[in-house]
């Protein structure tokens, strides 16, 4: 018989957490604080910047005025488990955005769909956060 | 070194352990790593860049992996959403 997905809410909630450890381990304590904050990671790289949601698109701006220039929808997909799901856990799903960028930003700009802003993240909510991180950090 | 990945329901999964300067975990190391590839993950390597900054490196063969690497974890390829 074809195994499809069946929610597990225990077995999710334990493979997120799995993914915060390896989220702190790999990204470092100030990434899993900001994501356990925020609910998102943020990614500054020479003069754009990038919030990042988990399984949502990735949002652009300008890293010196904080203008919001785009989403770009990119997702990472795993069939090996029907009945886990095509979904990484929240905290792999931003990690995985995280190395990506981290590693090779125009690869993974290329790959993704660029949309204008209000697409898919309300643009008033986006602003919201990117000034709520940046206001924790200082 | 050890080789994750990270998995729908699980989080990341161990898949090989060893130390590559040892011929036998190499070979283990190397198999796993293909065959990780040809199933269509990407593999990164994260590690400290300048001033001690959280940094990761895309590879795509295991003789690019940094000696002294602590892990490689592997990934579904990222498509357009």
């Amino acid at each position: 018989m074809r195994r499809r997905y069946v929610r597990n809410t225990a077995r999710d909630r334990r493979a997120e957490q799995r993914a915060r450890e390896l989220l702190r381990a790999t990204a470092g304590a100030e990434a899993l604080d900001t994501y356990e904050r925020f609910g998102l990671l943020s990614v500054e790289k020479d003069e754009y910047g990038y919030l990042i949601y988990p399984h949502r698109p990735l949002v652009a701006y300008d890293a010196a005025t904080g203008e919001l220039l785009s989403e770009y929808c990119v997702r990472f997909r795993d069939g090996s488990d029907p009945e886990a799901g095509e979904r990484l856990p929240d905290a792999d799903d931003v990690l995985a955005k995280w190395m990506a960028l981290r590693a090779d930003e125009h690869e993974l700009i290329r790959t993704a769909n660029v949309h204008p802003l209000g697409r898919q993240l309300d643009p008033a909510m986006v602003r919201r956060d990117l000034e709520a991180v940046r206001q924790w950090r200082r | 070194m050890k080789l994750l990945r990270m998995t729908p329901g699980k989080g990341d999964v161990l898949l090989a352990e060893g130390d590559p300067a040892v011929a036998e975990d190499e070979e283990r190391l190397v198999a796993e790593f293909r065959r990780q590839l040809d199933l269509g993950m990407w593999a990164a390597v994260p590690h400290e860049g300048p001033g001690g900054s959280r940094e990761a490196t895309m590879v795509r063969d295991f003789s690019e992996v940094p000696v002294g690497a602590e892990r490689v974890i592997f990934f579904p390829q990222a498509a357009g959403g």
